[in-house]
């Protein structure tokens, strides 16, 4: 057995990278609920991969074809049902692990330095991945697929000048047909898992290179004992994997209990239009994106078109999407955790999650003239929560940060 | 808790449990995806038996028809191909039928149920070719007088006589398969099912 290891060790750092990223990566010790979150996000990527491998083999990318065949895997294939659920399913589970993911970085300051650039991997990653459910929903061609695909690729064309050639350009077509449905399918197999894949990767490396925040945001590299090991800091395996496991179960049971007994949630998860088949002249009663995308469909539906133009909606929905990136900056608080924030900081957080939900409800309803006002006042204290972060992170008394970690 | 003496024991029983309920419950979720490899209702539906009308079938004449993708030959035997079965044992690999190629009931000199009508898999059992249809008695280029009339594998060789048998000094290691079939009347053949299962 060590002699087995002694050889691959002489080939591939295999002990090296054990022991630098698990069994002797230390991590504070003081982890709470919220850190199951990253864990839950990597168990998904892989869950989603691995159904998608097998849907993949029994699917057909042609507009002609590929409705049909999803509802081949639904009936003919053995337990075609439960692979495609599975990935359905995650695809939202995905969703609530990933914004539970960043609410956690919010709470303890996660994205303060050193960690700016795990914060911007974070959202670079969290964008991918919009992308990647978004052309992955185009896939089963069903109404919403294609009207969804529609609304969301005509946003492009408002872009002065190159919108139109913009346009043809992402549908390969004049209107979303089969070459649109062949790219996404292409993009949604295998180039955006792979650019996923490579994300994590990277977002892990920086994470490992400074070491994991924490409830307290207090840095447990400033205190090691003589051998040079964090003192509040206990090894990542066995002590989180082993906890992570046990989140994991708990995870797969509400996970499981959704694919088995609830896979359309209701419309949130599998909008009813989607099992009729598309139809480019008749558009659904009622069209909205899915759970995930709706607070940035809410911004872009609250701006009015100005100067003839859709443009400064198209503008404002990014502009929400991409000032995430800015947060690392936008706070001036000297402490990261909430635990020993001011006062002004924990009001502001909370409206702004009260807001990113109540952005989210809305863009799943029609519009009348009272949601369109309420979408306008949401969407201006979305963007005031960054726009007078450096303010009110920076007034307020801040409690004072305990040298080493806290026990509850 | 740093007090006490760590039940190494109690450990490994918890580790070793938690193990073997995590393996079991990956072994269960492994039967969906490896099931979802088999052939599907679509295309067992597309494998379900088929019906061939026999009334228009002359002697010597051989119809094809495809079968789980599998072509099936159903030709007609006359008197003297009848016969001539019955004396080349001698150059016939298998001639009693010893090896599992044929259900039951077909396991006889004709390898067939109706001894006039062969039914017959068309994949040569070497390498998967489908053998060419040779009834015409001292072909020369299958050897002359020797040649009974039979099948030809056009790729790699292989000879079978008018009921699928193989013959000696050919790459195919054993006779040609018989498939499962039934008469549903006496112009009616079933192919995919056996007589009793109907």
């Amino acid at each position: 057995m060590d002699n087995n290891k002694n050889w691959i060790d002489q080939r591939f750092p295999l002990t090296k990278v054990w022991n630098e990223h698990l069994a002797e990566y230390y991590t504070p010790r003081n982890f709470n609920f919220w850190y199951f979150f990253g864990s839950l996000a990597i168990l998904m990527l892989v869950i989603q991969i691995l159904t998608g491998v097998f849907l993949t083999m029994h699917y057909k990318p042609d507009a002609a074809l590929a409705f049909a065949s999803v509802e081949y895997i639904m009936r003919d294939v053995d337990w075609g049902w439960l692979i495609r659920y599975i990935h359905s399913t995650g695809a939202s589970a995905f969703f609530v692990v990933i914004y539970l993911h960043m609410y956690r970085g919010l709470l303890y300051g996660s994205y303060k330095a050193p960690r700016e650039l795990i914060w911007i991997l974070g959202m670079v990653l969290y964008i991918a991945l919009m992308a990647e459910a978004f052309m992955g929903y185009v896939l089963p061609w069903g109404q919403m697929s294609y009207w969804g695909a529609k609304v969301i690729i005509n946003l492009f064309g408002s872009f002065p000048v190159v919108g139109d050639i913009i346009v043809e350009f992402i549908l390969g077509d004049y209107a979303v047909g089969d070459p649109t449905l062949n790219r996404f399918f292409s993009l949604h197999v295998i180039a955006l898992p792979l650019i996923l894949v490579i994300l994590v990767f990277l977002h892990i490396v920086a994470l490992h290179t400074v070491g994991s925040n924490n409830p307290d945001g207090v840095e447990i590299k400033k205190n090691k004992d003589k051998n040079g090991i964090p003192k509040d800091g206990i090894p990542f395996h066995p002590y989180y994997s082993v906890k992570d496991i046990m989140g994991v179960v708990v995870f797969l049971m509400i996970f499981s209990s959704i694919v088995f007994f609830a896979p359309a949630l209701n419309g949130y998860f599998l909008e009813a239009p989607n099992f009729v088949e598309a139809n480019p002249l008749k558009t659904p009663d009622h069209i909205a994106p899915l759970w995930y995308l709706t607070p940035f469909y809410s911004v872009l539906r609250a701006i009015p078109p100005m100067f003839g133009s859709q443009l400064p909606g198209v503008l404002a929905m990014f502009a929400a999407l991409l000032i995430l990136i800015a947060l690392p900056w936008l706070d001036r608080s000297k402490v990261k955790s909430i635990r020993y924030r001011s006062w002004p900081y924990k009001v502001a957080l909370t409206i702004f999650v009260i807001t990113f939900i109540v952005l989210g409800w809305l863009g799943m309803q029609a519009v009348t003239p009272l949601y369109s006002l309420m979408a306008q006042i949401f969407t201006a204290l979305y963007f005031a929560f960054f726009i007078l972060m450096p303010w009110f992170t920076s007034i307020g008394k801040t409690k004072p940060v305990p040298e080493r970690t806290t026990e509850h | 808790m740093s007090e006490q003496e760590i039940d190494l024991k109690k450990r490994r029983f918890l580790t070793g449990a938690t193990s073997v309920v995590g393996a079991v419950g990956v072994g269960f979720v492994l039967v969906p995806f490896l099931s979802s490899w088999m052939p599907s209702a679509r295309a067992k539906a597309a494998g379900a038996p088929v019906d061939v009308d026999i009334t228009k079938l002359e002697e010597g004449q051989l119809v094809r028809v495809l079968w789980r993708k599998k072509p099936i030959w159903i030709f007609k035997r006359d008197k003297t191909a009848l016969d001539n079965l019955l004396v080349q044992d001698n150059n016939l690999v298998d001639p009693s039928n010893s090896e599992n190629q044929q259900p039951v009931y077909a396991k006889n000199a004709y390898r067939s149920i109706n001894p006039e009508v062969a039914v017959i898999i068309g994949i040569c059992t070497h390498l998967g070719c489908s053998p060419t249809y040779r009834p015409e008695v001292g072909a020369t280029d299958l050897g002359g007088d020797t040649w009974k009339g039979g099948f030809y594998c056009p790729c790699h060789g292989s000879k079978f006589d008018l009921s699928g048998r193989v013959f000696k000094g050919a790459p195919a290691p054993i006779n040609l398969a018989i498939p499962p079939y039934h008469y549903v009347s006496d112009s009616l053949i079933r192919i995919g099912i056996d007589p009793k299962a109907s």
